[in-house]
């Protein structure tokens, strides 16, 4: 059999798609997430924290670097469905960009979140303008930026196409926050993150956050989907084929 | 093409300059916030020293940003940005025209009038000079990156508050480099060269983009 790519471009057969699609990475986000916590909580304790009990906070990493990554990440799939729309001007994909602005949104309040509850016991400050923080700010901003702009245009062609190129713009940041991590040169940036390597990374705690990683990637995918039907419904509410929907209900089809 | 660039220039700044208020207005805002940060921190000579860049850079982020609005409004509300459109001339360049205008008109005069502000903040004489030689360098950035943000929200409902939505989270490396110049220029005047270096960077980079992108978004937004 092969695969027509194309036919899942049009809602009317993506939307039976995202419905199947959705239960299944629930049901992985679930699992993956508990396996994730499970080993980060249980299985990492003779490691840094475990002979000292007040270090025990450094697990928030589980959820606070998984969460970053998600942010980042997210603003980048965001800008590739909106660049794929603005170039092939396809609606599927300009919806995909905008059901996924939220999920990144919360990510990157989330690592904020989960950073300053962290910040407070090891640096001692619920916040401090380091250049990562800073930048995952201007992330944040962005993403809202990118929601706000959308929901002040009527036309809804236009108000796409707008925030599609707004996002673009946008990423000229995404390298400014990657790099201001893994700056070139330590001495050259006042920073209180240090630098990422994941090859220096204990395996127990390595395996935890990339397992909870996973499960957010799925989380991500079956929340972006699960707006993204919202989404088709609304827009071809005037459809025959959301008309039969609504009458018949789900499960004849 | 060079011709089109100058015609709309002049044209830009002929109807600016037979409506000056337009112009005054921004320069007076910048100057009146600039003043109202001692009135509200207390007026010790060390403080403001230290606030001084900082805060005559937040007061050009702010007054090119309002003035931003400005930039295709009235052109939108009387139909000449549609016929610029239809001209057949490169949209980018015909955008960059007014960007240039726009600058000049708002973005200049903050520049000269700058040193008024260093010396209500104490700054010394050489700190002054990075100070505009880093608007010099900072502001069109500031214009060139706005008319991106300008040109999206083109009668959009809310636009000024929107745009500053939009705009002010792109200007923070611009804010950045540009107030950390005029800081590092109290410790050690060699040390300025790669934050002006970076801001130089900055305004080619844009110069060559950020017409480009508004263009397209005048497109979106007038299609």
């Amino acid at each position: 059999m092969t695969l027509n790519w194309f036919k899942f471009a049009s809602p009317a057969s993506f939307y039976p798609l995202a419905g199947r699609l959705i239960p299944l990475f629930w049901s992985l986000t679930v699992a993956l997430v508990l396996v994730g916590l499970y080993w980060g909580f249980f299985q990492t304790t003779d490691h840094l924290g475990g002979s000292n009990p007040q270090k025990e906070y450094y697990r928030i990493i589980f959820v606070h670097v998984p969460a970053a990554w998600m942010s980042m990440w997210l603003y980048l799939v965001m800008v590739v469905w909106a660049a794929i729309g603005l170039v092939f001007n396809t609606r599927l994909s300009f919806m995909m960009a905008k059901a996924i602005a939220p999920t990144g949104a919360i990510f990157t309040f989330l690592a904020l979140w989960t950073g300053a509850f962290w910040g407070r016991p090891s640096w001692g400050t619920y916040w401090d303008w380091d250049p990562r923080l800073t930048s995952e700010l201007v992330l944040f901003f962005l993403y809202i930026g990118y929601m706000a702009l959308h929901a002040a245009i009527d036309d809804i062609r236009r108000a796409d196409r707008a925030a599609a190129l707004l996002a673009l713009v946008g990423l000229v940041m995404v390298p400014v926050i990657y790099w201001s991590i893994n700056c070139p040169d330590p001495n050259q940036c006042a920073a209180l993150h240090q630098r990422s390597n994941l090859t220096r990374i204990d395996g127990n705690i390595l395996f935890s956050m990339l397992t909870m990683t996973l499960g957010l990637w799925m989380y991500s995918f079956a929340t972006s989907l699960t707006r993204l039907r919202g989404l088709i419904l609304e827009r071809e509410s005037e459809a025959q084929w959301v008309r039969e929907l609504i009458e018949h209900g789900e499960k004849q089809r | 093409m060079l011709r089109v660039f100058w015609c709309l220039l002049a044209r830009d700044l002929r109807l600016a300059l037979r409506r000056r208020t337009d112009v005054l207005t921004t320069l007076f805002f910048f100057i009146i916030v600039v003043s109202l940060f001692p009135l509200g921190v207390g007026s010790e000579r060390q403080l403001l020293q230290l606030l001084g860049p900082g805060v005559v850079w937040v007061a050009a982020l702010l007054a090119s940003m309002l003035a931003l609005e400005r930039l295709f409004a009235a052109d939108h509300e009387d139909g000449t940005l549609e016929q610029l459109l239809l001209t057949g001339q490169p949209l980018a360049l015909l955008v960059l025209a007014k960007i240039s205008a726009h600058w000049l008109l708002t973005g200049l005069p903050l520049v000269l009038i700058a040193p008024l502000a260093g010396m209500q903040y104490h700054l010394t004489g050489t700190a002054i000079g990075v100070m505009m030689l880093a608007l010099l360098l900072g502001t069109p950035v500031l214009s060139l990156i706005g008319a991106i943000g300008a040109a999206l929200t083109l009668g959009v409902r809310g636009g000024g508050i929107l745009l500053s939505l939009l705009i002010l989270p792109l200007y923070v490396p611009v804010l950045v480099y540009g107030a950390g110049a005029v800081e590092v220029s109290a410790v050690d005047l060699a040390d300025i060269r790669p934050y002006l270096n970076l801001l130089g960077a900055f305004l080619l980079a844009a110069l060559i983009l950020a017409p480009v992108a508004a263009a397209a978004a005048l497109r979106i937004s007038l299609e």
